[in-house]
């Protein structure tokens, strides 16, 4: 790879390149000025302009996860920094390959308390995978290589690159990405063959088996969803999923038992709770999935394959570790499973399934509708049903409207549905949206948001409307920030503590001031005729869809219980009660 | 669900690149996670390399040790982690200079116990000795409560350096 010479500005924008960076998140300030200006006139890198750094992060993300590719922000010093913690934070939790260029002040005077200093490295080291503060343009190639290779490479996640200004401007040799991989960051990603078999061995004798996938499987790319499939469809066996891996395995197929987890389906819960061998696939037992650990799925043998050793036996004790990335391990599980499928156990399995079915029955995502006020969870089915296809990626907010998203929109692919699963960000839906329609211009993107949730990077409107991005915002407007509010209901009698949105705006006035085009549904009479016009629209919509006030999300696993101890809507008569001591110390 | 586990201690070596902020990395990780230190020692190991050695002695439940390791495993300037107390038979040093204060038979006696302990003087006054002792951490603790009833002013123990016993590199 030949060298040359160039200023540190123009090195970054020329590393962005020779990873193939297309577009480009950020917002201008004193610190990064010269990368700046060695992007004026740049036709390679696409800048979108956002209105607030946390929006470049989000934005970032929507991009990376709808395409696979990292997402790349740039960001001055100080302030810019400390927005992007946020978005740093929920990328390190829902493992998003990001690279963060962050500015800072002259080497001279960091330390000084410099004009928009702030310790960009000491602030983002627990929040980012691994960051750098560049102390001399001469490492600032490698390090901008490194940055990508360990944002991209094993678990994925963000990366800060702090690059003081002076570094900016001084004149260094810049060479290329090399193939060769890292000194010391080497993660494993072919599985051991010893453990697959071992697993494999387990599957064969399971009569109740079940898979359980997460994020992993998106992550480790279209391969692994495919590969998914089929080694689901050879064994016959159930699967389910976390919020983040839904869409690795089409919901449409009968095999699928929906989401699991506080929020999940009364046959995916009652599943997990009973199965004998439990075949986890790239999800990491957090709290949601596994509510009161002492409970968990207590007779099962576990399987777990992750890219991450530090996933393995922290919140679960396994039987069967498996480290290495799901799609190279599931390529040699399908391999052994064909030389021994045989062996299964048929009968039981059959047993199993009607067992399943029978759970199945108690059909928990079931609502009672209404012909006067829009139910929630029924706008999200006329929204699915209106709008579902390959070409659709939803984003959300955070709240009881994703969980509903997570309901009651069914995904067939991977990689069309965004969430902060996580970090649990307010805000996050909008400007991912933003990302994910800038990575997919002809798509349908919509982000199913809540009244207060969507107010939290409102400004990011004005983005869509400057890069022309169709994007949708399906508000569910019960104007209670709806998920504080149920647990207010659930947990403190009722006491609605300053869960309620006050002083709202007019969100068609709003979407209008901004230049965008405002609808609102009032009846579930119009539900269907509004959607309509909202996917017509070629333009920014903010739909501001007057839902039911007082609607719960169920089935719900109350905090300190366990899978087969959920509330279900029709037993939840009087679910102030639902909860209890213990599981109120609980989040 | 495995049976509720015993604490242990571990001594854990981590080799690391010596470059800025590492230390801050590894001690991150355990004030962030909730994880204990009971001593943490540093220092370039290699001027060519630019590796540095950590010795850290924490104590957890197994699962918890498992955890500290992975997650230092995955921390991207560290090479290699190694659990001294596990992987390897291995042995364990701590130096301390101790300050102690007295006149008279106090003073003597202070000297006799050094000598005992194989606690080189390295400083005096005609009411003071300063000492440095080496050995095992729990050798050290009972010579400085030895030292207390004497006149015992200053203890600086280093923290615990470690290496495996036999021929193999780490």
């Amino acid at each position: 790879m030949a060298s040359r010479e160039m200023s540190g500005a123009e090195m970054v924008v020329k590393a962005l390149e020779d990873h193939g960076v297309d577009t480009l998140f950020g917002y201008p300030g004193g610190a990064v000025l010269p990368i700046y200006d060695a992007l004026f006139e740049r036709e390679s890198i696409k800048h979108v302009l956002v209105r607030h750094e946390q929006g470049a992060l989000h934005a970032a993300e929507g991009y990376a996860r709808s395409s696979g590719k990292p997402g790349v922000v740039l960001v001055t010093s100080g302030p810019g920094a400390t927005n992007a913690v946020t978005g740093l934070t929920d990328a390190l939790m829902d493992s998003v390959p990001l690279v963060c260029i962050t500015g800072q002040v002259p080497t001279h005077l960091i330390g000084n308390d410099a004009f928009q200093e702030a310790d960009t490295v000491g602030i983002t080291r627990p929040c980012t995978k691994h960051n750098w503060l560049v102390q001399s343009v001469d490492d600032l190639p490698r390090i901008l290589h490194e940055a990508f290779y360990v944002a991209t490479h094993g678990r994925p996640g963000p990366v800060v690159v702090d690059i003081p200004k002076d570094i900016q401007f001084q004149i260094g040799l810049y060479t290329g990405p090399t193939t060769q991989g890292h000194r010391t960051y080497r993660p494993q990603v072919k599985g051991n063959i010893d453990s697959i078999r071992e697993a494999i061995d387990l599957i064969a004798t399971a009569k109740k088996p079940l898979f359980y996938t997460g994020g992993g499987v998106i992550n480790s790319g279209p391969e692994a969803s495919q590969l998914l499939r089929e080694f689901v469809h050879t064994t016959g066996f159930p699967i389910t999923s976390t919020l983040m891996g839904l869409g690795a395995f089409p919901a449409s197929d009968k095999q699928w038992l929906g989401m699991l987890g506080m929020h999940g389906t009364y046959e995916a819960n009652w599943a997990m709770h009973d199965c004998d061998v439990m075949i986890n696939l790239g999800a990491r037992f957090d709290d949601r999935v596994t509510g009161v650990v002492d409970k968990f799925s207590p007779d099962s043998k576990k399987i777990h394959v992750d890219i991450d050793p530090s996933s393995i036996n922290k919140n679960v004790h396994v039987d069967v570790p498996i480290i290495g990335d799901v799609a190279h391990v599931l390529e040699d599980m399908l391999r052994l499973w064909k030389a021994k499928a045989a062996k299964q156990d048929k009968g039981a399995l059959a047993k199993w399934w009607k067992q399943i079915d029978h759970w199945r029955d108690r059909k928990s995502l079931e609502f009672v509708n209404s012909d006067t006020i829009i139910k929630p969870q029924h706008a999200v089915q006329r929204l699915w049903e209106l709008t579902k296809g390959p070409d659709t990626y939803i984003t959300t907010e955070v709240g009881q409207h994703q969980m509903w998203a997570a309901q009651h929109f069914h995904f067939d692919e991977p990689n069309r549905w965004m969430t902060s699963g996580g970090l649990g960000t307010m805000g996050y839906g909008l400007p991912a949206a933003i990302g994910v329609q800038m990575a997919h211009p002809d798509a349908l993107v919509i982000d199913i948001a809540g009244e207060a949730s969507i107010q939290m990077c409102m400004q990011e409107m004005s983005t869509a409307i400057q890069y022309d991005l169709p994007v949708k915002i399906f508000i569910l407007n019960n104007e209670y920030m709806g998920m504080v509010r149920q647990w207010q209901q659930l947990l403190h009698g009722a006491r609605y503590s300053h869960s309620y949105s006050e002083a709202l705006p007019d969100f068609v006035k709003l979407a209008e001031a901004y230049g965008g085009v405002g609808i609102r549904a009032e009846k579930p009479g119009e539900l269907d005729d509004k959607i309509r016009e909202m996917i017509d629209v070629k333009r920014p919509v903010l739909f501001d869809c007057r839902v039911d006030k007082m609607e719960n999300c169920f089935p719900m696993i109350p905090s300190g219980a366990a899978h087969n101890e959920m509330i279900l809507a029709d037993e939840a008569k009087d679910p102030t009660d639902a909860i209890s001591e213990e599981g109120k110390m609980l989040v | 669900m495995p049976p509720k586990a015993e604490i242990e201690r571990h001594t854990i070596a981590v080799l690391v690149d010596n470059e800025a902020g590492v230390l801050a990395r590894v001690i991150g990780l355990f004030s962030g996670r909730g994880y204990n230190i009971e001593s943490l020692t540093v220092a370039e190991v290699d001027e060519n390399a630019h590796t540095s050695r950590i010795t850290i002695v924490t104590n957890g439940t197994p699962m918890v040790v498992e955890q500290i390791k992975a997650q230092l495993n995955r921390l991207v300037p560290v090479h290699k982690v190694v659990d001294l107390t596990v992987d390897t038979v291995s042995i364990e040093r701590e130096m301390a200079l101790v300050k102690v204060s007295g006149t008279g038979e106090k003073r003597v006696e202070a000297l006799r116990l050094s000598d005992a302990f194989r606690a080189a003087v390295i400083d005096t006054t005609h009411s003071s000795f300063v000492f440095e002792i080496t050995g095992s951490p729990e050798k050290i603790n009972a010579f400085v409560s030895l030292m207390r009833p004497l006149g015992l002013v200053d203890v600086s123990r280093t923290g615990v350096v470690a290496i495996a016993r036999g021929a193999e590199q780490m």
